[in-house]
Formats: C-alpha cells, structure tokens, sequence
C-alpha cells in the first residue's frame, strides 16, 4: 500500500527496542552564497531493526548524500539523525568514527576492495581497525567468507576475482565486526542482472536478523521485491514510502 | 593497521617502483653531490692533514695553508721557550719544479720534515724505508708524484730525479691525501729542502709543535699565540681556516654550493612529489577505509609508516649507489668523501620530506 509522506519533523517517539534509525528534518546544502545548493530539505525517515529499506529515487534526489549523513560522514545542517538511541550530530569526529567502526558496516557501489590485499584480508581489516591480532582477526574473516560461499577463494586478489565474488568479499568485510545497520550505496550498479539478483539475496539473507537493519541506496528496480520498505526520494524529499 | 599499510605500500608494484626509483635517485644526486663538495674540501686541507701535527705555528696573517709567509729561523726556539711545549720543529713546504730524465719539468709539493724525529713524515710508506730520509740526496714521492714523474715503471725506489738541478734520489714510495693544487707531494729533511730551495732571507715556512701530557692542543696553541704574537692553531682549526678562506675567496662555496643546494631541492622535489602522487592515487581506499571506521590519527600513521619505510629503502639504495660511484671515481681524479654527518644529514632531510609530504596528504 502507497502512503503519501510529509512527516515533517514530528518529535521523536522514543522506542529503541523497535527503531534502530530515526532521521528528522534532514537539510543539507553543498556551496555557499549563489552557488549554494540544496540536496536534502527536510527529510524523515525510520528505520526499524530487521528491516531491509530501500531508498530509491532519480540521480541527484539526495540519496546518497541521506546515506552519509546517516553514516557521520557528512554533517547535516539541519534537522536530527538518531541511530540506537545516539544523535549522531552531537558527537564529535573521533566520536563519528568510533561509533562507524563499532555499529555500522558500509559497502560500496565500487566494492573499494584493497587491491593489494587477498580477499580474507580485505575481510579482516575491519577488525584491524578494532585493534585485533592477526590470527583471530583471520579467523574471523576466514568463517565470514566460509559461510558466503567463498571458501575456495580466500586467498584470492581483487583482480582475480569475478564482479559478484568482488561484492561478496564487501559484503562480508561489512559484516565481519557484526554492524547493527548495514549501509550498501548502489551495490549491484556493477554488476549484471543475475548476479546483482544473488548479491541482494545475500545482503538480505544476512539482513534479516532482529537486531540489524539494512538500508540500500539503488536505482535498480529489479531488487525493489527484496526491500520491506522502499523510500522514494525526490528533489531532497522524502516522496512516498511504499510497503512491500 | 601497519601489515595493510605494507602491503597496500608494496602490493602495486608499479607504483613502488616508481616511488622507490625517485627516492633512490634523489639521495644518490644529493650525497654524490654533497661527497664531491666535501671531498674538495678535503683536497683543500691536505697539506695540513698529511702533517698530522697537533699544533701549526704560522706568521699571524696568514690566512690558508697554501698561502705560505716565511718564519725567521729563530722562531722554533721561540715556540719551544713557551711553557707547554714538549717539542717544537722546522718544517718547510713550497712548490718546486722537478726536471725528469726525459728532460721534462713538473711541480712539485716539496715538504722538508726535521731530520732527527722525522716529525711531518706521511703514515703510509708503499715501499721503501722512509727512515732513508736522513742518507745523502734521499727524497720520498707519493702516490700522484710516481704518476706524474713517468709512472711505476720509471719512478721507484732508487730512481734519481733533479729538483732545481739537485740531484735527488727516492728512498721511499708514501700515500699521501691528494692536494687541491693537486701538485705531487716530494718529501725529504728539512735541511736537504733548505739546500735545493733557491736562496731567499726566510725559508722557514711553518713550526709544528706538541703539547706536553696534560695540555691539550688548543690551550697550547692558544699559549703559543699569546706569548709569541705568532698565529698557533690545532691542526682542525687550521684546516677549517683554510676552507672558509678557500669557499670564501675562490667561488668554490657558491658554484658547488649552488650545485649541492639544487642538488638537494630537486632531490628532495621529486622524493616529496613522487610520494604525493602515490598517496593521492591511493586516495579512494583511503576513503573506503575512513568509512568504515579508521581514524584520521590511524590512517596518518599508515601513510607515515609507508613514507619513512619507502624512505629508508630508497635512502639506502641510494646510500649504495653513491658509494658504488664513489668508490670508482676514488681511483680517479674526483675528489669524493662521504662522511658520517653527510650521510646523517640527507638521512634527516628525506625524512624530514617524508613526514611533510605525509603530514600535507594526511590533512588533504
């Protein structure tokens, strides 16, 4: 069912158990003075955990950039973003990454799989990053990819690896340190139908879980049956939200 | 973080290689350069460093040791009269003309050494007995000299040879540090100099001298100074005298100085250039790595780990190559001396460019 959406910047219902995002309000402008422009204008958005959202819409609708604020990566002008109870506004940029490193896990139109580095150690950098050791943050890459299919290919490079296998090692290196909301930017826009179809699939399969929420930023309308919700954006709104 | 910063470092192969040629090529320019220049500087001082006395006793003007202003005769018993002074001796040094059997004439170094201690004597004798000095006519030549005089087939122990139509004989073959004159170094008594030297009021050219045990050369020379009027200095302090006159007044210090400084700008241009590139290239998965939880501090550190270790490969390729150069040019006419400062100093200048160019990228 269709439902016609201007939320517009109601207050906070607080109920952590059941939403793992809420945005209100949303602005942000990229410029200044006569150059300035507008990407988002006021956007309202809930995430519920076990939920897989897709926000969809034209190029240039505010997406991605939803996404990265969503994210820490961008600061909004405006407006309020909470995720798991944390406004995301008031920490500050060591706070940012500390918070990405710990609950969010992001994958990326272009994988940005580290060339240099076989697949279980793109995996593993996550963990790194969390000041593992070596062997157990291996460990932990190893069984990621094992239960992903991946097993043959864990010490494969970047190159030597297909399309599909590519954003299968990102969606793993997303999910290694076990993130509570998963970001994905256009993940199947390089991929071939087909294979776009069995990476959504993964993405949902691993997205379904009580505590996790997947959002997927995507202009392909042949994954819209996997989403619960699919958002649609417009001109830096929030257009129509429409329940699957 | 440091195994992914290695790897991503020494993963692109290319890139490296490219980083690592601008590294090692930058070092080599800037201490070859630097050698050469100090290597000049060292011809520059040899006439004092193959004294090795610890203590010169000059006319108070003079200004280098080349620049040679006599000394009365009386004055090695002024400098011994001075309270400090184990002993005190006569040296002689002048540039003289050699006639060679084949009736050609090359100049010569000529150093008169007192014949009793044989204090002034070169350290290394190739062949011969250096203690010969003191039979009739016996002279020493060193290295540049059995070149210069016809070559070791004709110059050797027992050739004789006329310096100012005296007749000499070679007693001894010496190393002896090239000069800057690169005039051949003859080496024979003091007397015997005095004997062959055309006639003149004062031949007495310097007066070398010793401290006795708990005084050290610079309160001697210092001494010296003050009660004769004489100028005194240690053997170093005569030697950095001679190379600020030399940089000072022969256009020695701006020419190779120019070379070495843009020696030194390019090299340290191209390191920091190359550096930035490969970082910028790298830019994205630096991004990836921002985005999924790496901190500003941590990613700085990668970059800087992969600086300083590209930066110490390259330095030390580069510390290789300009030894390989330097040590194939020795056997020639280049002057070349790389010295531990030198070495330390491009090690701290390509860091220090390292961590900028680290530090500009991290901020971008």
């Amino acid at each position: 069912m269709d439902k016609p959406l201007n939320q517009g910047g109601k207050p906070f219902e607080e109920d952590l158990s059941h939403w793992l995002v809420r945005a209100r309000g949303v602005t942000k402008s990229f410029g200044e003075g006569d150059t300035k422009i507008p990407v988002l204008k006021g956007v309202d958005l809930d995430v519920a955990r076990g939920e897989i959202l897709l926000l969809v819409g034209p190029s240039g609708s505010g997406k991605t950039t939803l996404l990265s604020v969503i994210a820490g990566i961008l600061d909004s002008d405006d407006g309020d973003v909470r995720i798991l109870g944390k406004t995301i506004q008031n920490l500050s940029p060591s706070e940012k990454t500390c918070f990405r490193r710990d609950h969010l896990g992001f994958i990326f139109q272009q994988y940005n799989l580290l060339s240099p580095l076989t697949a279980m150690e793109n995996v593993a950098v996550p963990l790194f990053i969390r000041g593992l050791a070596k062997k157990e943050a291996f460990g932990r890459a190893e069984e990621v990819l094992v239960n992903m299919g991946m097993a043959e290919r864990l010490k494969a490079l970047p190159t030597k690896l297909s399309g599909g296998e590519q954003q299968r090692v990102a969606i793993a290196r997303a999910l290694v340190g076990d993130p509570q909301l998963l970001l994905c930017d256009e993940p199947t826009a390089s991929l071939d139908g087909e294979t776009g179809h069995r990476v959504v699939q993964t993405l949902c399969d691993v997205g379904k879980h009580p505590d996790r929420a997947v959002i997927i930023v995507t202009h392909d309308s042949r994954i819209f049956e996997f989403g619960d919700r699919i958002v649609h954006m417009n001109d830096g709104r929030v257009d129509q939200i429409q329940h699957s | 973080m440091n195994f992914v910063a290695l790897k991503m470092l020494f993963g692109d192969r290319a890139k490296y290689l490219m980083l690592l040629a601008g590294l090692t090529f930058s070092t080599m320019l800037i201490l070859q350069q630097g050698s050469i220049f100090w290597g000049l500087m060292t011809w520059t001082q040899s006439g004092i460093t193959n004294v090795n006395a610890p203590v010169w006793v000059t006319d108070p003007n003079i200004n280098q040791v080349e620049e040679i202003k006599p000394l009365a005769e009386t004055t090695v018993n002024v400098v011994r009269s001075v309270p400090g002074v184990e002993w005190a001796v006569p040296l002689y040094k002048g540039v003289q003309r050699a006639r060679l059997r084949d009736g050609n004439y090359e100049q010569i170094a000529l150093i008169g050494i007192d014949s009793s201690t044989l204090i002034g004597r070169p350290v290394t004798v190739l062949e011969g007995n250096i203690e010969e000095l003191r039979s009739p006519e016996a002279v020493a030549v060193d290295q540049t000299g059995v070149e210069r005089l016809g070559g070791p087939e004709k110059i050797k122990v027992g050739t004789m040879f006329a310096i100012n139509d005296h007749r000499v004989r070679i007693v001894a073959l010496v190393y002896a540090q090239k000069s800057f004159q690169n005039f051949p170094f003859v080496y024979t008594t003091y007397k015997r100099a005095l004997e062959i030297t055309p006639p003149e009021r004062r031949k007495l050219s310097y007066v070398l001298a010793g401290p006795v045990d708990g005084v050290s050369p610079e309160e001697l020379a210092r001494r010296i100074h003050e009660q004769t009027g004489l100028g005194a200095y240690t053997e170093e302090q005569f030697g950095w005298k001679t190379v600020m006159w030399m940089l000072k007044n022969t256009g020695i210090g701006v020419n190779f100085g120019t070379t070495v400084l843009l020696g030194f700008i390019v090299g340290m241009a191209i390191s920091g250039q190359t550096f930035y590139l490969f970082t910028i290239e790298n830019l994205r998965q630096f991004g990836a790595l921002k985005a999924i939880g790496a901190s500003t501090g941590m990613l700085a550190r990668m970059i800087l780990l992969q600086s300083f270790t590209v930066g110490m490969i390259g330095y030390g390729m580069g510390v290789g190559l300009a030894t390989m150069f330097g040590l194939l040019a020795s056997g020639g006419a280049l002057p070349f001396k790389e010295t531990w400062p030198l070495l330390g100093g491009v090690g701290v200048a390509l860091l220090m460019i390292c961590s900028v160019s680290s530090a500009i990228i991290s901020q971008a």
